[in-house]
């Protein structure tokens, strides 16, 4: 069980989130311009690295509110919570691929 | 069109009256559950710190909480902290008066004022055992030293997602499920209680 710190309502368990998949993923600029594969690869294609992964979560039993979590694929670690408009935090420990 | 004379609301427990007042528990391990229907319940969106907020607080004579878990009273009204901009406002007063008092507070600005009294159903526990009775579902810390008298918030009890609202020391607490899963939430507590009828399995 995951205990994720909710950026209104503090630590929760696992089960009052729902998992919302990568965060950062911009919405194309002209969505009309581009070709179905490039298309596809926007609505489809994730990253899926070894290590801290920023993704979406939403707070769906508590405030109802989306947050991003940077989260260690490995350890399950959390490794930092953060609103939707603040920057993605730097991690001095974090190394990226092991 | 004619006034309705006579009020043909139901209330999503009724049908289960009979077997809360039963499932009663009296003594040093009591806890009791019961419905009161039909409470006044509007939910609150605008801004927090903006001028509609201010008046909306002049309104209803209590501030508006800030964070997570609080809750302010006033006069009939209880406010609830639903999120950094959502608020639950319960009432004893008809629901036509509060959303028009809110709404004449809003004047305009953005944000949004909406009887929601039909949404849930307010269920109340009570009892020395009360505690014990939502712990066997709750994910959530209840013990006094982090959940106390005044405190209310979002959460699941058994899988039924509930606003949680404690009121005294008994402890008493109300819960707010929706309407829909009243019916599961009250059998599940009945179920719940019927353990303290019979002495403590040492």
């Amino acid at each position: 069980m995951l205990l994720i710190s909710c950026p209104w309502c503090g630590p929760r368990d696992e089960t009052e989130y729902h998992y919302g998949g990568q965060a950062h993923v911009p919405h194309p600029e002209n969505p009309e311009s581009l070709t179905d594969e490039q298309w596809a690869e926007y609505v489809f294609y994730r990253d899926n690295p070894r290590g801290p992964f920023a993704e979406r979560w939403v707070h769906s039993t508590g405030c109802r509110r989306w947050f991003n979590v940077l989260r260690d694929t490995v350890t399950y670690e959390v490794l930092a919570v953060y609103r939707l408009d603040e920057p993605r935090p730097e991690l001095p420990q974090a190394g990226g691929n092991r | 069109m004619a006034e309705p004379t006579f009020d043909a609301r139901v209330s999503p427990l009724a049908h289960l009256a009979e077997r809360m007042r039963a499932a009663a528990v009296t003594g040093v391990r009591g806890v009791t559950l019961t419905e009161w229907p039909f409470l006044t319940m509007v939910n609150l969106r605008v801004a927090p710190a903006s001028a509609a907020a201010d008046r909306i607080e002049k309104a209803l004579g209590a501030r508006l909480p800030r964070r997570c878990g609080h809750t302010t009273s006033a006069g009939p009204h209880t406010v609830v902290w639903l999120g950094p901009d959502e608020w639950l406002v319960l009432s004893q007063a008809e629901p036509a008066t509060v959303t028009a008092e809110l709404r004449e507070a809003l004047d305009g600005d953005r944000g949004s004022v909406v009887d929601v009294s039909a949404n849930r159903t307010t269920l109340e526990l009570s009892g020395p055992s009360a505690r014990q009775v939502l712990e066997k579902g709750c994910p959530l810390d209840l013990h006094p030293r982090a959940f106390a008298p005044g405190r209310a918030v979002s959460t699941t009890v058994g899988p039924v997602a509930v606003v949680l609202w404690q009121v005294d020391e008994a402890p008493t607490y109300r819960l707010f499920p929706r309407s829909s899963f009243a019916d599961y939430l009250a059998r599940w507590l009945i179920d719940a209680m019927s353990e303290y009828r019979g002495p403590e399995v040492p």
